[in-house]
């Protein structure tokens, strides 16, 4: 079905199910107990979750099957969430145009880009991007501010002329009609689940995106670009010119890259200059080499993986460990709590920084060879019994 | 399993989300009872405090949740009341805002306009929080204010100092209490003049940025209203950590003043750089050079060590106020003493804004009865006020901008500790720092109308 | 003329910094193979071994008898140093005074430790993983030691003085016939840009004119047969990386009264010195040294008013735009060798 095995469409439908599922997933503990500090239901942080997985998606794309470290995707990313508020303010606030004015922006200012990078290989290819990179940062911050609005970031304001729109058009990012910001929420006992109109419009994409990518990775495009991570040079004795491989690879995950940047302007319409600096290039590298670089899942994984710890963690302060903790008798509940202390809220940092750490000198494989472990422990167990599992078997 | 909030037809249309993504009800939870977002349900009401705490202006923000923790013990009644007691509005009685007791959740803002968002988002999202406060720098305190209008909360901005804040990008819902950068013009030129005379040439070195430029245009006007000249404006990167080729040809500029539009680790580096160079020691045109530093923050001047000796700069608040000054700036000492007691050391200017601005939040929803965003803003437009440490204050309806006294500060030459870096040279009065709504600097943005949310 | 004499001294003042910071990374680079990303965090450690020298001298305990009243009214204690007490009130002044130059003798062996530690702990492991794991890993360890220093010291920036002989600076337009005060350049970094050129010198020597150094060399070159050769290069690496960090962690002590370190400064200078590094040329150490000066040299000339009218925003950009340019009219920057991490 749908042009991929079977092992591939279980992965597919598999995604499609926890990412339809997701609010209510990401929401196990009820609503007003101590472990709600841990749902990640919200409508804002599963939209980033599948947005930055559509980022790293693509970047896998590229970095996955062709080996080349691009550390500048950032930029399409920028550019991306730039065309979109652009495309809000000048013509109507329909998300549809802004997407896909994204998309073509962030395709062709990666065409430009990755023909002249790609011109090298290696480290020197890592660091054309970067320059290129930073050099959109700093102007964007700077001297372009009238096109980026600079420090503050591009926003929607109510004088904007929006020719489409009629007078009485929304005034929030919408599809036709539907505000991206527009929610219903279900009381379920002391749960609480909410789904959002904006989150279903990313995860739909993402779904999309996803199966690109698999298609991508399945096929003799795809075979082509991992040849050129095993051996570029062999590939070039045998007369074939590699460069329009690797510049279709690098297009097509800077348009992924600006899909996600135009998606993040339609869900919070705000374009920051932040969005282009080396940190975000990291982020997405981080996030696939965390995840699995090469794997289907892998890169989806990182990027939830990172975003959960820098919303989750981060908010975590001595007045909720207190909370938790009150049961305790308070010198036992004090020396915990100044053991966890470096780890939470501010200290959010440090606990990624070693997960950093333990994941690669432990699992080399980034979290899907973990989930891989998990599986084969599990199927070690009942060794007979053949359970097609998908969620640990990645798809390389 | 109990379905609240849920009807049959709901729930198909629910389904029909799930499916297609498309046509659907507009409800929020709380909304659908009570007209706005996040009403407080039950006995207690969330503030979101979303300060920086990792990057650069990690310490400012942990002192601004100091003083957010502070503030909310004093309205929950605990503790020694701090400025509720000298506060000129008693509508609030330490019982909490309208009985109902402060909760609140802290975020990190990474002073990343888009990690700030994330983090408001979630606040707002998930733990229902009515408003938000905190920060530490004009982007985001644009972005994040911009979020709050749309969202239907009540933004009450932090450590925010570009005009714009309060000009082109004001909002109705979100409110300021700090100063900006055309106050600090107004507020030093007249002190600059005493000091240093109404013959001057200034060299200046600004922060390419939104900030860095509004600091510089209203620095240049109100300098040149007195008879200094502007020989040079230089910009500089953002991302710069070493100045020395910025500083090298001040001397030979003929210039005999460096006004330096820096703030945090810019300002800290540049003023270094510049002292390293042996600019105090040196003459221009007869005259001693001079340094200027129009924002001042405490911790910044932590930073600079010693090199801020002699320096002059404004700043919203200093703890010393009230005993250098008099009784016109009561309400200092109160918090002073409260915030003192509670973590050993007097507190920042950010550390008073945070905790003046979630009193008078409160208070303004206890005046109004209601916390209807709404409600809220019509409680606090207009309002005037005293106590709080900065004399007599007045919220202006026409930008949500706080007009007050503006103190003009030097670096000590012998300073006694790391929180007695500065000297009060004088108060000027809000008089000389008032602008109209209308004022080119903050043209081009209107306040719209108020959002409560769905 | 003048201003651009000043400018060039300031570049070449400037691109010292960037050679050292690029030097140890690229021994690392060059020698072991390894993605290095934690380098700015050893050169922010160097920085802060500056900083903890001035801390422990300046420990201190209470006055038995109060010398006033603190901002609250209680009786306020004075500090009495413990150094003033040990050594004199002379001899601990000026021990406190020249903590920056004293904290280098400090700053050795605690560096060199730190780097064989890193070696022997972590990167040993990491010589035949992919470059992404390495990325990753010391990623991950840089964060990690920078949020290590940020919980005892704080973000906020801490001064860090040189020594009250150092302070201003020295007039060389007097020297060569210029006004005066038209080129003065302070007297701190100009002993900075001579520590450097020592540094520097000190590393090409060693490599150049010592047997370990030609191990060394040799490893770089071709590996393999260095160790069929019996030669326990595993070993020489190890002190190798040591002394790589040894010189990062010199480059921060020494940088310490520039600017007041804070924890996130080795991130400002991370991506600067990859590009300083690559920009050199993979492999090669005159390349770095090159390139470091180099770079500083235009983006001290870039910061002119002159040029910056004409080009706006060219001070934001010139190291990219330099990167850019010599990257591609030099396929491998500018010395580096064929097939050092073409791949």
């Amino acid at each position: 079905m749908l042009g991929l095995n079977k092992k591939d469409l279980g992965v597919l439908l598999l995604v499609a199910l926890l990412a339809m599922a997701a609010p209510i997933l990401l929401n196990p503990f009820p609503a007003d107990s101590g472990m709600a500090q841990f749902n990640a239901g919200y409508p804002d942080l599963m939209q980033r979750f599948v947005i930055f997985g559509i980022f790293a998606i693509g970047y896998n794309i590229l970095f996955g099957l062709t080996g080349y470290l691009s550390f500048g995707h950032a930029a399409f990313l920028g550019v991306g969430s730039y065309s979109a508020v652009w495309m809000m303010k000048l013509l109507s606030m329909n998300v549809i145009p802004a997407i896909l004015l994204s998309v073509i922006v962030a395709g062709l200012f990666s065409v430009v880009i990755g023909y002249v990078s790609l011109r090298r290989s290696g480290i020197y290819f890592s660091i054309l991007t970067l320059a290129f990179a930073q050099m959109s940062f700093n102007l964007a911050y700077s001297v372009l501010t009238p096109i980026t609005n600079g420090e503050t970031g591009l926003q929607i304001s109510l004088s904007d002329p929006r020719i489409l729109d009629g007078a009485n058009a929304p005034s929030y990012p919408n599809l036709f009609g539907a505000q991206m910001n527009s929610a219903a929420t279900i009381d379920v006992g002391s749960w609480s689940f909410t789904f959002s109109v904006g989150y279903y419009l990313c995860a739909l994409l993402m779904l999309v995106a996803f199966y690109i990518s698999i298609r991508i990775f399945r096929s003799p495009f795809g075979l082509m670009l991992r040849a050129v991570k095993s051996n570029q040079q062999r590939m070039n004795y045998t007369g074939l010119n590699t460069k329009p491989y690797t510049l279709a690879a690098f297009v097509i995950s800077g348009m992924y890259a600006g899909l996600a940047g135009g998606l993040l302007a339609a869900m919070d319409p705000l374009a920051g200059a932040e969005r282009m600096q080396w940190t975000a290039s990291g982020e997405v590298v981080l996030m696939t080499i965390l995840g699995g670089a090469g794997t289907l899942l892998g890169p989806v994984l990182g990027a939830g993986f990172i975003k959960y710890f820098e919303n989750i963690f981060s908010k975590i302060n001595d007045n909720v460990l207190h909370g938790w903790f009150s049961f305790m008798p308070d010198g036992i509940e004090d020396f915990i709590i100044t053991i966890i202390h470096p780890f939470v809220g501010k200290g959010w940092h440090l606990t990624l920084g070693l997960l950093f750490m333990l994941v690669v000198i432990f699992l080399p494989g980034g979290l899907v060879e973990g989930g891989q472990r998990i599986g084969r422990l599990f199927r070690r167990k009942k060794a007979d019994t053949n359970t097609p599992d998908g969620t640990k078997t990645p798809a390389e | 399993m109990s379905f609240s909030n849920l009807t049959r037809r709901g729930l198909m249309k629910t389904g029909a989300v799930a499916g297609a993504g498309l046509a659907l009800p507009t409800y929020l939870s709380a909304a659908s009872h009570s007209g706005f977002t996040n009403a407080p349900q039950g006995d207690t009401v969330t503030l979101g405090f979303n300060v920086p705490q990792s990057g650069p202006y990690a310490d400012e923000g942990a002192d601004e949740l100091r003083a957010f923790e502070l503030a909310v013990e004093h309205l929950n009644g605990g503790g020694d009341g701090g400025m509720l007691q000298t506060f000129s509005s008693k509508a609030l009685e330490g019982n909490g805002i309208m009985g109902k007791k402060v909760q609140f959740v802290t975020g990190d803002t990474q002073t990343k306009s888009d990690a700030a968002r994330a983090s408001a988002q979630s606040m707002i999202q998930k733990d229902g929080a009515i408003m938000i406060s905190g920060g530490s720098s004009s982007g985001v305190a644009v972005a994040v204010q911009g979020l709050c209008q749309e969202a239907g909360v009540i933004f009450m901005a932090g450590l925010t100092h570009s005009n714009d804040t309060t000009g082109k990008d004001k909002k109705a819902n979100g409110f300021r209490h700090f100063f900006n950068a055309y106050m600090s013009a107004a507020a030093l030129a007249p002190v600059l003049k005493n000091l240093y005379g109404d013959d001057r040439k200034v060299y200046s070195l600004t922060a390419d940025y939104t900030w860095g430029w509004t600091q510089q245009e209203s620095i240049q006007a109100a300098t040149e209203a007195m008879g200094w000249e502007t020989i040079n404006d230089v910009r500089t990167p953002l991302a710069a950590t070493d100045f020395s080729s910025y500083i090298a040809p001040v001397l030979n500029s003929g210039a005999d003043v460096l006004v330096l539009n820096h703030y945090g680790g810019n300002m800290v580096n540049s003023l270094t750089n510049a002292v390293q160079f042996g600019l105090r020691d040196k003459q221009v045109n007869g005259k001693n050079f001079e340094i200027v530093v129009p924002l001042y923050s405490e911790l910044m001047a932590r930073g600079a060590g010693k090199n801020i000796a002699g320096i002059v700069g404004s700043q919203n608040w200093d703890w010393k106020l009230e005993d250098q000054l008099g009784a016109r700036y009561t309400g200092t000492n109160a918090f002073v003493q409260s915030f003192g007691t509670k973590y050993g050391f007097p507190p920042s200017q950010a550390a008073q804004t945070c905790y003046a601005q979630t009193l008078l939040y409160a208070d303004a929803v206890a005046r109004a009865g209601s916390f209807n965003p709404c409600a809220v803003v019509e409680a606090l437009e207009g309002f005037e006020f005293d106590g709080l440490g900065n004399g007599p204050t007045l919220y202006r309806a026409g930008d949500h901008q706080c007009f007050k006294d503006v103190v003009v500060v030097k670096g000590k030459e012998n300073p006694e500790n790391e929180y007695d870096l500065v000297e009060i040279v004088e108060a000027t009065p809000a008089e000389q720092v008032t602008y109209d709504v209308d004022h080119p600097m903050f043209a081009g943005g209107e306040l719209g109308n108020c959002n409560p949310g769905a | 003329m003048d201003a651009i004499l000043l400018q060039l001294l300031n570049g070449l003042d400037k691109g010292s910094a960037y050679a050292l910071i690029a030097l140890g990374l690229t021994l690392i680079f060059g020698t072991l193979g390894v993605v290095n990303f934690a380098h700015g965090a050893i050169f922010m450690i160097g920085a802060f071994c500056a900083v903890t020298l001035s801390k422990i001298f300046s420990l201190s305990h209470l006055a038995s008898e109060p010398s006033g009243t603190d901002f609250l009214g209680k009786p306020k204690y004075d500090d009495v140093l413990y150094i003033k007490e040990w050594f004199g009130e002379s001899a601990g002044a000026w021990m406190l005074d020249w903590s920056v130059p004293l904290s280098i003798l400090f700053a050795i062996p605690v560096m060199i430790a730190i780097g064989f530690i890193m070696e022997r702990g972590l990167i040993k492991h990491f010589y035949k993983r992919p470059h992404a794991d390495q990325i990753l890993v010391t990623f991950g360890l840089a964060i990690v030691l920078q949020e290590v220093i940020k919980y005892f010291y704080g973000a906020n920036p801490i001064p860090t003085a040189a020594p009250e002989a150092f302070r201003g600076s020295f007039d060389f337009g007097v020297l060569l016939g210029f006004d005066p005060n038209a080129i003065i350049y302070p007297y701190w970094r100009l002993i900075y840009f001579a520590f450097s050129a020592v540094i520097i010198g000190g590393v090409f020597a060693f490599l150049q004119f010592t047997t370990f150094g030609m191990v060394v060399r040799a490893g770089m070159a071709d590996r393999e047969t260095v160790g069929l050769l019996g030669i326990n290069i595993d070993k020489r690496f190890t002190i190798m990386f040591g002394i790589a960090a040894a010189v990062a962690g010199l480059a921060g002590v020494m940088y310490a009264p520039i600017n007041s370190p804070n924890y996130h400064m080795g991130m400002d200078f991370l991506v600067l010195s990859f590009v300083v590094v690559v920009v050199g040329g993979m492999g090669s150490l005159p390349g770095a040294v090159l390139a470091g000066f180099l770079l500083g040299i235009l983006e001290s000339f870039a910061s002119m008013n002159e040029v910056k009218n004409i080009l706006p925003g060219i001070d934001q950009i010139i190291i990219y735009v330099v990167a850019i340019i010599i990257l591609l009219t030099r396929p491998r920057g500018l010395m580096g060798r064929k097939g050092v991490m073409e791949e």
